[in-house]
């Protein structure tokens, strides 16, 4: 047996689960199972008590409530990948999602299993971060909303509590016109990459820079935003000289080292990878500009 | 007191019932309780591929499954490809390449190939390449593999 004994529980409903997490020591919520076994494989996670979401079919869906996307937690990311509606009117995540993991991985892995992992270089994670994504968690006690600024509080760990779980996320799409980008770069297809980012970029009628939006991953325990960079970007003419400006900034945003990875590189992907997105957005932009 | 539960999976087309300890991976299910030693325990940790099965007709990591969650699902495995002992057009394909050479990754690759050429019957190269970065192969260099691939999606639409 790889995993160390646990009791095995699966609610069909969010309120039976709440309960459970309600009632149980050292519960862990299981999603797509894509890193919690892994986990649980290794020895690293041994709970108690398994709450396996995967017949809980309420938590699994995709809705468009004006100008946003509503995603449920157990959203397979293939189904996301899939979706035609998620291709034209958020080609931004559908991007992103060519990205993580390999087919197998995301026939089983959830939207919502990747945001609680809470890989610092998830990609999932990164466009939540990008889009300013509300999370919406429930408990025994009820519901409440975390904006995604307040759900990363540090390596790996979410700021739910121990009897919540996360039921779904709501994205606001980027508005009519912002052209998009995902660029990552790893050391194989489909492993977590060292640095990735992400942009938006919105033009306006001059041909200038209205608004910029970057999301960098891989520097630290979340994305990271860089507000000055992005605000750098109003009003400059899109092009080379802009956005080598902004991305020598990027390349200067403190980064973390671990074994495999130095600071130096990460600032170096972040330079090169920021300069790629920003360039693809406003290729992408000017294309919707003028089509 | 272990837990455990009753289960019946329907594994290549016949059902199944076993009581398992609720821990229990649907890779070791399939490997020690009804002994369809096919599916190939490489890592354990969802990295190598090499226990990759169709279930409920798409493709998953058996090793990151418990049996229990396949609780009334249909499970294919490496042994439903060669009906009455002939080979499939994709496992021929790979004979006739070479696309194996010790064998222990391909139940996971002819696993995914099934899925992906059911959605990819005229694949590019690069495709193919994609649809199998999950598998590892520490043999062929994968070129044998593409060979194969590119060759069984067309004898499979009639172009052999």
């Amino acid at each position: 047996m790889k995993p160390a004994p646990f009791t095995y529980h699966d609610p069909r409903t969010v309120a039976e689960a709440c309960d459970l997490l309600a009632t149980h020591e050292n519960a862990r919520v299981l999603a797509g199972g894509q890193s919690l076994m892994p986990m649980m494989n290794f020895r690293v996670a041994m709970p108690d008590h398994l709450v396996d979401l995967n017949r809980v079919g309420e938590l699994s869906y995709l809705r468009w409530e004006g100008e946003a996307l509503c995603v449920g937690a157990m959203t397979r990311q293939r189904d996301l990948e899939f979706s035609p509606d998620v291709g034209r009117r958020c080609p931004l995540l559908r991007e992103a999602l060519a990205h993580v993991g390999h087919r197998q991985t995301r026939n089983r892995g959830t939207f919502g299993g990747s945001l609680c992992h809470l890989d610092p270089s998830a990609e999932l994670v990164n466009v939540t971060a990008l889009l300013g994504g509300t999370l919406h968690a429930a408990s025994k006690r009820g519901t409440r909303d975390i904006a995604f600024a307040d759900f990363a509080v540090g390596y790996m760990t979410t700021s739910l509590e121990p009897h919540e779980l996360l039921a779904g996320v709501t994205l606001p799409l980027p508005g009519d016109g912002r052209g998009h980008a995902f660029v990552e770069f790893a050391r194989r297809h489909g492993d977590f990459a060292i640095v990735a980012c992400s942009a938006l970029i919105g033009f306006d009628r001059g041909g200038r820079i209205a608004d910029a939006a970057i999301a960098l991953s891989g520097l630290a325990h979340a994305p990271v935003r860089p507000a000055a960079i992005e605000k750098s970007l109003r009003g400059e003419q899109p092009g080379a000289a802009a956005f080598k400006a902004a991305a020598a900034e990027a390349g200067k945003l403190d980064a973390m080292a671990d074994a495999y990875v130095t600071t130096t590189y990460r600032q170096h992907l972040a330079r090169v990878l920021t300069y790629r997105a920003l360039e693809l957005a406003s290729a992408r932009a000017g294309e919707r500009a003028n089509g | 007191m272990a837990d455990t539960r009753n289960i019946t999976v329907t594994v290549n087309g016949e059902a199944h019932s076993r009581e398992v300890e609720t821990r229990l991976t649907l890779a070791d299910f399939l490997r020690h309780e009804l002994n369809l030693t096919g599916t190939h325990v490489g890592c354990e940790h969802g990295v190598c591929g090499a226990c990759t099965v169709l279930v409920g007709g798409t493709s998953a990591r058996a090793c990151l499954m418990l049996a229990v969650q396949c609780e009334g699902q249909e499970v294919v495995t490496v042994e439903s490809l060669a009906a009455g002992g002939k080979l499939n057009p994709l496992q021929q394909a790979f004979q006739d390449h070479h696309g194996l050479q010790c064998g222990f990754c391909t139940p996971g690759i002819l696993m995914t190939l099934t899925e992906f050429l059911r959605e990819y019957p005229d694949p590019s190269e690069a495709e193919v390449r994609t649809a199998l970065t999950g598998n590892l192969c520490r043999c062929t260099g994968y070129q044998a593999i593409v060979a194969a691939t590119l060759d069984a999606a067309k004898r499979m639409r009639g172009g052999a």
